[in-house]
């Protein structure tokens, strides 16, 4: 296959050459386990809490406010279930949305066969929360409110802020999903007044298996799991080093190129959205189309079914993802595009495209040129485009 | 997707897409919901499949089982193509993914709904043809 293009920057990325570097030595030179009194044990702690200040001055935290784990699954797992058993006296209520992350939507599910209350606030065409919905949904026993950042399917990004705010105002400790928005998008746990932040290494770079978990000092949180004195008893386990260290370094890097990252990305994604709704009729943009993350491309293409289309587009060497029940391995489509109020048929026809800075604006032409062929030709095979053409003549 | 060769070949290369004008019979089943339609055309003449066509909205191997089925019956007696069922479309493909069972299915019952169409029209009975369930009220409410 002569051409490859990945634009599936959502699910993964690939690790990054700089971070690869960084963390090669501790395979085999400074393998020592950082709880040992030895150097090369010494080397391992000290590049550890090297790299939690980095994932601390990522976000405008304290380096003692980071606690690592083996993903952003893990941080969800643990910041849910983790207020909820510490918070417990006080009240059995959560607050979150339809459109999060299942590590978040399932947690929650777990939460309320053992007893919690849990709302799963609507939100609007655009994957947008309603601030005034939320306060709405606060109630005395209410004791987290956990928001995606940003959402991974559709790329709407929620008003922190003002989230962080309202939850504040309220006694309520909030918790963000920021799996998507790290390194993407500015973020400021202080300015935005969050409590708990999820982050996931291999979505910026960094290898897989590694996630970050931001607890503000002073908030209670049981742990997950349970074992040696590791993460000041928060998370048991030998810590991940080589992890550790690719996912501060990986935090550095993409915080300090933010700003041009999201120029250069935000470009190529609007040509993309544009050139793509411009030339394919009875095509939708799905999610925001300002507050949304800088790569993301979501487009509802009627009448055709989504994994045909990811098949047609593999087969000339594109990678990308869609919402359909084929590609999620249930009947239903994606959780998410039926929030947003759209209807099964046209969820099932959904293409999401995600870019990072691998992504040259030759591939956005080879896109553009190919995806109107792939989705015609599909919609000439298709009963449901024949109808509205019959209809329409 | 562990698809086989023989799927991949008739979803990049689908034989028989398309419609028939007038046609013998016409047989439409699935639903736009769960992601899955096919519509089958059978060109009949003496009791002989003279040609079939099809047009599906779905994944691979929706499209790849609608193409071998049509494949398939092409030739056959309309009694011969009641042994066109899921299992032998499977088998002609070399296996499904075990979610992309139910694809199968559909094509079975597309081609069954386009024969009992048939037979209706010619006021026949093919022995063994049970009425087809269908379920396309989704292509009537296009604009929802």
């Amino acid at each position: 296959m002569a051409t490859k293009i990945y634009m599936d920057h959502a699910a993964t990325t690939p690790v990054r050459k700089e971070v690869l570097e960084e963390i090669l030595p501790f395979f085999t030179e400074y393998y020592g386990n950082a709880s040992g009194i030895y150097s090369i044990a010494q080397e391992s702690k000290k590049a550890m809490e090297k790299a939690r200040a980095q994932v601390a001055a990522g976000i405008h935290a304290k380096p003692e406010e980071i606690y690592f784990t083996a993903g952003g699954s893990e941080s969800d797992n643990m910041a849910l279930r983790g207020v909820a058993e510490a918070m417990r006296q006080k009240g059995n209520h959560i607050i979150t949305t339809k459109i999060e992350h299942h590590a978040i939507l399932h947690t929650c599910e777990y939460l309320e066969k053992h007893g919690f209350s849990i709302t799963y606030l609507d939100v609007d065409a655009d994957g947008k929360v309603c601030l005034k919905d939320l306060e709405a949904a606060i109630r005395p026993e209410t004791i987290l409110i956990s928001i995606m950042f940003a959402n991974n399917e559709i790329g709407t990004v929620e008003p922190i802020a003002q989230i962080g705010k309202l939850a504040r105002e309220n006694g309520v400790v909030f918790h963000t999903d920021a799996v998507q928005a790290m390194g993407h998008v500015p973020i400021d746990v202080e300015e935005m007044q969050i409590d708990l932040l999820s982050i996931s290494g291999h979505k910026l770079g960094a290898p897989k298996g590694i996630g970050a978990l931001y607890i503000r000092k002073g908030v209670k949180v049981e742990p997950l799991i349970f074992g040696g004195a590791q993460e000041k008893k928060m998370r048991a386990g030998t810590e991940n080093i080589p992890g550790i260290v690719g996912l501060g370094k990986a935090v550095e890097l993409a915080v300090q190129e933010l700003p041009e990252t999201k120029k250069r990305l935000e470009a190529m994604r609007d040509r993309l959205i544009h050139g793509i709704l411009d030339t394919i009729p009875y095509s939708k943009l799905n999610g925001h189309p300002v507050d949304r993350l800088p790569g993301n491309c979501n487009i509802s293409f009627e009448f055709i079914e989504g994994e045909s289309m990811l098949l047609l587009l593999d087969a000339l060497g594109i990678a990308a993802s869609s919402g359909s029940a084929c590609t999620s391995g249930s009947l239903d489509p994606s959780h998410v595009l039926l929030a947003i109020g759209l209807p099964h048929e046209k969820a099932h026809g959904s293409l999401r495209l995600t870019l990072d800075m691998d992504n040259t604006e030759e591939e956005i032409d080879f896109v553009l040129e190919k995806l109107p062929v792939i989705i015609q030709r599909l919609r000439d095979m298709s009963p449901l485009y024949e109808a509205i053409q019959k209809q329409n003549s | 997707m562990e698809y086989s060769q023989k799927v991949m070949d008739h979803f990049m290369n689908p034989r028989n897409v398309g419609e028939i004008d007038n046609p013998s019979g016409v047989g439409t089943v699935g639903n736009a919901k769960c992601g899955d339609i096919m519509k089958v055309y059978l060109q009949i003449e003496n009791g002989i499949i003279q040609d079939a066509k099809f047009k599906t909205f779905g994944c691979g191997a929706a499209i790849a089982t609608s193409s071998m089925a049509t494949e398939l019956v092409k030739g056959k007696t309309v009694q011969q193509a009641l042994e066109v069922t899921n299992r032998a479309v499977m088998e002609a493909l070399d296996g499904l993914p075990p979610v992309k069972v139910h694809c199968s299915c559909l094509a079975e019952e597309a081609l069954h709904a386009a024969l009992w169409d048939y037979a209706e029209k010619n006021h026949i009975v093919i022995e063994g043809l049970k009425k087809p369930v269908q379920d396309i009220e989704e292509l009537h409410h296009l604009e929802d």
